[in-house]
């Protein structure tokens, strides 16, 4: 089973009337609006009312509307009526793999998950993951990618990807694999071979991400959390909320660093090689906490998850509680900004422009637990001395139309070197490319 | 006999409301459990314990207001019957909302609301029994 299991019950009937009507309530509250971006975000105090806070944007069609770019930049969709597209690469000829499909397998514990299930889906798409890769080709240069074709199939809800010479890397929801890669190839040779599994039981958060290291020798796995704060059982979250390291060659791995809830992307700084994720934090405090963030991984740092969030804010909703823990972690660089739920990361380069040159673009798949939605958009992080500098300034916008639908949820982002960005949109199915077209 | 001139609760309504007692004392053992433990399946139990006992509730109180109004005295503990089954029922949905909070935000107003409610459900089947009776037992 790869989707999220909602067992029938009778009991739960009759709870998602009651609750349904409850949630109408609750969200009748305002969200204090925070400034929450940067190395010193505002933090309140944690609140929970008897209902979590909860707006599911509904999904509506794109029809004629395009998303908005800034000046000198257009945007156009080159694939759709994908299955899920969640992460893509550009192979250094230019052609574009997409990674598709819906994992986790993590069942309804409490009446409360078969509900909140219930109303959760209601904000993602019906269409069942691709569990493939598709290749996208532009042969001309005319920014139209006239050849979609399947690239591999059979795969278990692919999602982090990384090219290394002639190995694509891949990482499913259970297991890192690896492809032999010809340049120009437009189809695998055969199945892929297996460098090594990975932590994949319940999957409550099944997305590997991938970055390689950047002279190939190591993989950089993300592994998300079993819970939003442990209400899976301590023992659910035995080898998650980490960065695996992974030798290619062997596919002996180690915790990289720690702590890190669901570090959803993964990228290396091209001047320094530096590991940089984003990271979304925990749910059901308030509207307000805890911000998603863009880190810098350090080799062998706990990040907090599950004992404390932001450095060293102790959360009291997990026991045992472990004060040692709690001393030893550290703040992240980067506040992107409570419930924003970054899902892609990637460095810009000069073909960006001057403006756009020097930062990261994030991906920002959008919020379920705030009365007023936040995320839906792609934002741009601006560096300098190769650390973030500066409020995130917006990048890709309108994926809610004016009356608060939703017709696009944003995932990876990746810097085409040709000076574009390719943003994959899992609610509508599409690949959109936000190209520079100068002045 | 004073109260229902031999309207007794119909057996189904008897087991309906009886079946609140355990199903309530369930939830307050299984949060006991979990707050000496923090074995996390406690709380999973209790969140059920309670939503079955919700059911059950609901339903009983569903049959004390047919009660009520079939029945000729409108007065006193024909009232105050289905009106203690109803606080029992407010409070114990009350406690499932809080039971769904994640983890130990559960505790400690989770194992106080199960107690709370457990006595709440004794009073009411007492008072539904100890008036009625079933079946025409009385």
């Amino acid at each position: 089973m790869k989707h999220s299991q909602i067992y029938p019950h009778a009991f739960s009937k009759l709870f998602v009337g009651i609750a349904l009507a409850g949630i109408l309530v609750a969200c009748a509250g305002n969200d204090p609006e925070a400034e929450q971006y940067g190395a010193n975000p505002t933090l309140p105090k944690p609140q929970r009312g008897l209902l979590p806070n909860m707006t599911i944007a509904e999904p509506t069609p794109w029809g004629d509307a395009l998303p908005k770019v800034p000046q000198g930049f257009t945007v156009s969709t080159i694939a759709s009526d994908l299955k899920v597209p969640r992460q893509t690469i550009v192979l250094p000829n230019g052609d574009i793999l997409v990674a598709e499909g819906k994992g986790g397998n993590a069942p309804a514990l409490k009446p409360k998950d078969v509900i909140a299930g219930y109303i959760k889906a209601k904000g993602t798409t019906k269409v069942k993951g691709g569990d493939r890769l598709t290749l996208l080709r532009d042969a001309d240069g005319d920014g139209v990618y006239e050849l979609k074709t399947v690239f591999a199939e059979n795969l278990n809800a692919p999602y982090g990807l990384a090219l290394v010479d002639n190995n694509l890397y891949v990482a499913n929801q259970d297991a890192l694999m690896r492809f032999e890669y010809r340049e120009g190839q437009t189809k695998a040779d055969g199945a892929p071979a297996k460098i090594t599994d990975l932590p994949s039981e319940i999957n409550h958060h099944w997305t590997k991400s991938l970055a390689a290291s950047a002279d190939g020798r190591f993989l950089y796995v993300g592994i998300g959390s079993n819970s939003n704060i442990t209400e899976r059982g301590m023992v659910a979250e035995a080898d998650r909320a980490m960065v695996w390291e992974i030798d290619a060659e062997t596919g002996a791995h180690r915790p990289y660093a720690t702590g890190l809830r669901n570090p959803t992307a993964l990228t290396i700084q091209p001047e320094t090689g530096t590991l940089w994720a984003v990271v979304n934090e925990r749910d059901e405090i308030g509207p307000n906490l805890v911000p998603d963030y863009l880190t810098s991984v350090k080799e062998g740092a706990f990040y907090g998850w599950p004992y404390s969030y932001w450095g060293q804010n102790v959360d009291e909703r997990v026991r045992p509680q472990k004060p040692e823990k709690v001393a030893s972690a550290i703040a992240p660089d980067y506040a992107l900004g409570s419930h924003v739920a970054a899902l892609g990361v990637d460095f810009s380069e000069a073909s960006m422009g001057e403006e756009f040159a020097d930062g990261v673009f994030v991906g920002q798949h959008g919020s379920w637990n705030r009365k007023n939605p936040v995320g839906y958009k792609v934002v741009f992080v601006p560096f300098s001395n190769g650390r973030p500098a500066g409020e995130p300034i917006d990048f890709v916008t309108g994926f809610r139309d004016e009356n608060g639908k939703t017709r696009g949820r944003p995932v990876g982002v990746t810097v085409d070197p040709k000076g574009a960005l390719i943003v994959a949109d899992d609610l509508a199915n599409v690949i959109w490319r936000v190209v520079r077209t100068g002045q | 006999m004073t109260v229902g001139s031999g309207r007794t609760l119909h057996p189904i309504h008897g087991a309906l409301l009886a079946g609140t007692i355990p199903l309530f004392l369930g939830g307050a053992l299984s949060d006991y459990a979990y707050s000496v433990s923090y074995q996390i399946q406690w709380a999973n139990f209790a969140s059920w314990l309670i939503a079955g006992a919700l059911v059950f509730g609901a339903l009983a109180l569903l049959c004390s207001i047919i009660h009520v109004i079939r029945s000729p005295h409108r007065g006193g503990l024909v009232i105050i019957y289905p009106l203690f089954l109803l606080a029992t029922w407010i409070l114990g949905f009350i406690n499932s909302l809080v039971h769904a909070k994640d983890a130990w935000a559960s505790m400690p107003t989770g194992f106080t609301l199960s107690i709370i409610v457990f006595l709440l459900a004794c009073i009411s089947t007492w008072i539904g029994f100890a008036k009625f009776g079933v079946g025409g037992a009385r």
